[in-house]
């Protein structure tokens, strides 16, 4: 080969980087086969000290991940082909996303959803910026039980534009609501914000007011944003019932595993008027010239690669395989199956409040009903959290690491996986630890 | 519209019968539901009126269903696909046995850190190699993809001149022509203006443009090394010091670090800021779409603004830690954690939830420590010499735009063939796939007319290699001697040219029920 | 094929003048370049436009255009087929595919635009 280019060494190939900027190390450590990688991994996989049980969620669950979720996505047709730009060789991955897109729409009861983002939290920032683009305002509004997380990411994202973020304080005080009051927003909002950003449930499980939320924003002429949770629509509205503009999720719930934090997916959804100022792919129906029905990306003129500095958004690579597995899931889940992970997790959730109240050790801070999580007050709680741990039992999320106010509080989350035995090993091993 | 259509594989919903499912769930307890019932109830007000209408289909239907749309697709796992810029090489499945251990799989990232150890050594000691292999002081592996990279690098690029005072004068950002549509769009997404900075005849920045250009109002260059042309940029060493000279904050693209593995350093050539692609030269897959990650590297001055909080090792000798996990040895007095929120004061902020697309790392770690030294450098030298390859041999068919010695991908030009023949590289590349490989990159970038970017990748046999030269050759001839064919093509694949006016005009985006 | 009596903008935009109203529209070079349209961001009625100034959008497949207005003036109409059918802009761009109707605010600005031989020489090249 190196004949044929007319070089006599590899180097010659490498003859134009500049002497002065070439490489003087390159200490990266020696090959290894299969057998000795396979060993490496093993012993980071085992440094790791998984609790036996674990009531932990804040914004990533551990749900089943069906069997069938991972026959699919470890397809290699599916795994090693690249963004289908060419749809007449891609419509296995264009016609998945398409059905993707018709399951959030289902879902969400939106009329258009886009192929995916890279969380719920950059999701929840794409759509404030989505918001500020409709209305030509350059305020929100976001409410503090929103997930710290994602509003930390909106910050960032609106920070870029300059967009002023302002906070609406949830009733977050020992005993209120634990929920974002729609007078507290109203007096909040007026005609210079874009949106107001709510959560459902919200960071601490609570089933916020969100169609009352919805009718605050609108009567500034503002855009209702909801961050919701995918599997807690099998039992709660759809935010299109409630009258949301734009609908972004964390859909880590649906067959996705934890991973330590990704790669997860950012559902969004919106209005079919608002589609133009959608970030993100879209794939759209369409024939060729025999009477096919075919797939293919559309509208990308809103896309960088066409619009490049006038993009509304930069994405390029999203989160496609993680759409598939959660598009798998819902389909080996059904509607029935998506309901019973709902109705078990909000059974368990509560089975555990009731038997940490009935035990003496703690009990709810907040008032309202809740979904699948729930905010306990206990004495102590930081200390005995990190007992519990040494014994690997994770109690929840301890909240005054993001609310410093709110000592004290263990964020519990139960799901279709939790099992009796656990919340009675749970309680037992707390009343231990008092 | 649905009734007179042929269907290659219908949508899952038709699939649907009342009743099926692949997948039950267990049902609460009498002790569950009894302790349930004294906690307050979901406000009956707030309850779905109609359940979503998912599809109601058997395992074994499901299966059927995405198993037959996969064979719609191609694949690297299938055939050649040397899209430019892609880096389509194979992607090792030893990385996906890595990346289903359940120690990894099952981690929650907010466990506390006394049950992450692995997770956050992995991070520590991939963020340590993607240091050592780019020549950077710092890295955070937190963004999600090449234009995530992007995105953090100019805010943090912003947040240097805001710690400056100069921030507010500081309104540019300069791209050459030839950039990635995402340079541009990241630029608007961080309030800059983007400025364009031609390209000279040899295919790398003006460099007299450039220095034109930079002054107090430049907050960044952003440039792709080697360039979306595959050429790598010889007078990178004058770029860097012009950059520096204005004040302004170099940034690296570094979507073609296949090319330069073990040659060039960017961190140590003076660059302030690079995303890596772990989806492009890591080998992490594509998944048709993504997921990706862009972790970015940043030069000690840049390095307080990194959106964190950042893998640390807490305790212990950094380098016993390195010089074990080189021998496969944990280290037993090392103690790894994520730094405090307040640990960097300056930092930008999250870009994501978590520490990043954890998968992607395992994936990419259990790479690098598959190729090693010897093998990353290898990789550079036989992504290099097979584009080089593809370069003579397919340079008497097309027009080569720029004639020397290119990097790990190669730009031709199907100019010739359009205008002697009205076949545009469209239709050439429409007829590739009848040949079951996947077409070059096609119209980018911008500044090559009917531009075609090969780049074949180092994973590619020398008969691969020759049998694309052979496919190319022939439709170049075709396009003297039959054009209509070409213009006709694809006709061997699964559907054929799609009417993407309409899609675009009467937008049709999702399943409407009833209509089944 | 260019019709005489329109005044063409170097940026691909055509006026045609009826006494102190204008019909403004791209020329069909512009859509040639652009290929099949599929949407247009249409101004809105009422809307002060200045010459030179961008006052719209028009989308192909493959690209994105800004459209930059060839006189000043207030826009009295908006062309509503192209809503639904913004292929006009390629079947009929110089009649059916007319974009705005616009009230001139100055005559003397048509001095600045190109006529039809000076425009055909212009997209010759």
């Amino acid at each position: 080969m190196l004949s044929a280019i007319g070089v006599s060494s590899l180097d010659d190939l490498f003859a134009d980087i500049p002497a002065t900027v070439r490489a003087t190390r390159f200490e990266v450590p020696p090959p290894l086969t299969e057998q000795e990688v396979r060993a490496e991994l093993a012993r980071l996989a085992d440094r790791n000290a998984l609790p036996r049980i674990s009531f932990l969620g804040a914004g990533a669950y551990r749900h089943l991940v069906p069997s069938v979720v991972g026959e699919v996505i470890g397809r290699s047709e599916f795994s090693t082909s690249y963004t289908p730009y060419q749809p007449e060789v891609s419509q296995g991955t264009l016609q998945s996303i398409y059905e993707f897109q018709s399951l959030i729409c289902e879902l969400t009861g939106m009329e258009v959803a886009t192929a995916s983002h890279y969380d719920g939290a950059t999701a929840t920032a794409e759509a404030a910026l989505m918001a500020c683009r409709l209305t030509r305002r350059d305020r929100i509004a976001i409410s503090s039980a929103v997930n710290p997380q994602v509003r930390r990411v909106v910050e960032t994202y609106c920070s870029g534009p300059g967009i002023e973020v302002v906070v609406v304080p949830a009733d977050l005080a020992a005993g209120g609501s634990g929920l974002t009051g729609p007078d507290v927003a109203g007096g909040i909002l007026d005609a210079g914000f874009a949106c107001l950003v709510a959560q459902q449930p919200n960071f601490f499980g609570g089933i916020e007011p969100m169609r009352e939320l919805a009718e605050a924003a609108h009567a500034v002429g503002a855009q209702f944003v909801a961050v919701v949770e995918p599997t807690s629509l099998a039992l709660l509205q759809a935010p299109g019932e409630y009258g949301a503009d734009i609908v972004a999720a964390e859909g880590q719930p649906l067959g996705i595993p934890l991973s330590y934090g990704g790669p997860y997916v950012g559902l969004m959804a919106a209005r079919m008027e608002s589609v133009r100022q959608m970030p993100g792919r879209l794939v759209g129906a369409t024939s060729d010239a025999k009477g096919r029905r075919g797939y293919v990306l559309t509208l990308q003129a809103r896309e960088q690669h066409i619009r490049r500095e006038k993009a509304a958004s930069n994405i390029c690579t999203n989160q496609a395989l993680c759409a598939l597995a959660a598009a798998t899931y819902l389909t080996a889940v059904g509607p029935a199956g998506l309901r019973e992970v709902a109705e078990l997790s909000v059974t368990q959730a509560r089975h555990l409040a009731a038997a940490i109240e009935a035990a003496g050790l703690g009990e709810r801070r907040f008032s309202a009903a809740y979904f699948a999580e729930v905010a306990i007050q206990l004495p102590d709680a930081a200390r005995r959290h990190a007992e519990l741990a040494r014994q690997g039992i994770v109690g929840g999320y301890l909240i005054e690491r993001d609310y410093p106010e709110l000592r004290d509080t263990l964020l519990l989350a139960a799901t279709e996986l939790t099992r009796d035995e656990e919340i009675d090993a749970f309680v037992a091993a707390l009343r231990a630890t008092r | 519209m649905g009734g007179e259509l042929t269907v290659v594989e219908p949508l899952i919903f038709a699939a649907s019968h009342p009743g099926r499912r692949a997948v039950r769930f267990p049902v609460a307890s009498a002790v569950a539901a009894s302790a349930a019932a004294g906690q307050p109830a979901l406000p009956a007000a707030q309850l779905r009126s109609r359940a979503a209408r998912l599809p109601e289909v058997s395992e074994l239907d499901l299966l059927r269903h995405f198993n037959r749309l996969s064979h719609l697709n191609h694949a690297i796992d299938l055939g050649f696909y040397p899209l430019g810029s892609c880096t389509m090489k194979y992607n090792p499945k030893v990385n996906e046995w890595a990346a289903r251990l359940p120690g990894l799989a099952e981690s929650h990232p907010l466990d506390p850190d006394e049950l992450a150890q692995g997770s956050l050594e992995l991070e520590w000691l991939l963020a340590e190699l993607l240091k050592e292999i780019s020549g950077f002081a710092a890295l955070s592996l937190q963004p999600a993809a090449g234009a995530h990279g992007e995105l953090t690098g100019l805010l943090m690029a912003r947040a240097y001149h805001r710690s400056r005072g100069d921030a507010a004068t500081r309104t540019k950002v300069l791209v050459p022509d030839s950039s990635h549509g995402t340079n541009p769009a990241t630029a608007t997404m961080v309030g800059y203006s983007a400025v364009t900075i031609p390209s000279n005849d040899r295919g790398g920045i003006d460099l007299a443009a450039l220095k034109a250009a930079l002054g107090p109002d430049t907050a960044a260059l952003m440039i792709t090394n080697p360039s979306t042309l595959g050429i790598f940029e010889d007078q990178i060493d004058q770029v860097l010091s012009a950059v520096k000279a204005a004040g302004a904050i170099a940034y690296m693209d570094g979507a073609n670090l296949n090319a330069i593995l073990g040659r060039f350093r960017p961190g140590e050539a003076g660059f302030d800021v690079m995303h890596f692609n772990l989806h492009k030269t890591f080998s992490t897959p594509h998944g048709g779409g993504g997921p990706g990650a862009g972790p970015v590297g940043v030069s000690e001055r840049l390095a307080p603004f990194l959106p964190g909080p950042l893998p640390m090792l807490a305790d212990g000798d950094p380098e016993a830690v390195i010089r074990n996990a080189w021998r496969g040895r944990s280290t037993p007095d090392a103690r790894f954690a994520l730094e405090a929120a307040d640990a960097r004061p300056s930092a930008i902020g999250r870009v994501r939830s978590f520490t990043g697309n954890f998968g992607m790392f395992v994936r990419a770690y259990t790479y690098i420590r598959s190729n090693g030294d010897a093998g990353l450098r290898q990789v550079s030298n036989d992504a290099v010499l097979a584009a080089n390859y593809l370069r003579v041999q397919l340079a008497g068919s097309f027009d080569l735009p720029y004639d020397r010695i290119c990097k790990h991908e190669v730009v031709l030009s199907g100019r010739r063939q359009k205008r002697e023949h009205g076949v545009s590289t469209l239709d050439m590349a429409k007829a590739i796939l009848d040949h079951r490989i996947h077409p070059p990159t096609i119209y980018f970038p911008l500044i090559v007319e009917e531009a075609m970017m090969i780049e074949p990748t180092e994973t590619e046999s020398l008969e691969t290699l020759d049998r694309f030269v052979e496919t190319m050759r022939a439709i170049a001839e075709q396009a003297a001697s039959d054009p209509d064919a070409l213009r006709g093509a694809p006709l061997t694949t699964p559907v054929g040219r799609l009417d993407e006016a309409t899609a675009a005009r009467r937008p049709d985006l999702r399943h409407e029920f009833g209509a089944t | 094929m260019l019709p005489d009596d329109l005044r063409y903008s170097r940026e691909h935009e055509w006026v045609r003048v009826d006494g102190l109203q204008a019909t403004i529209g791209i020329t069909g070079f512009a859509a040639d370049e652009l290929g099949d349209i599929v949407f247009v961001e249409l101004p809105e009625v009422g809307s002060r436009l200045t010459q030179f100034a961008t006052f719209g959008v028009v989308e192909s497949v493959k690209a994105v255009s800004d459209l930059y207005s060839p006189i000043s003036g207030v826009v009295s109409e908006v062309n509503q087929a192209l809503r639904e059918s913004p292929e006009l802009l390629n079947s009929d761009p110089f009649a059916a595919g007319w974009i705005a109707r616009v009230a001139m605010a100055d005559v003397a600005e048509l001095d600045a635009l190109l006529d039809s031989r000076s425009y055909a020489e212009l997209t010759a090249g």
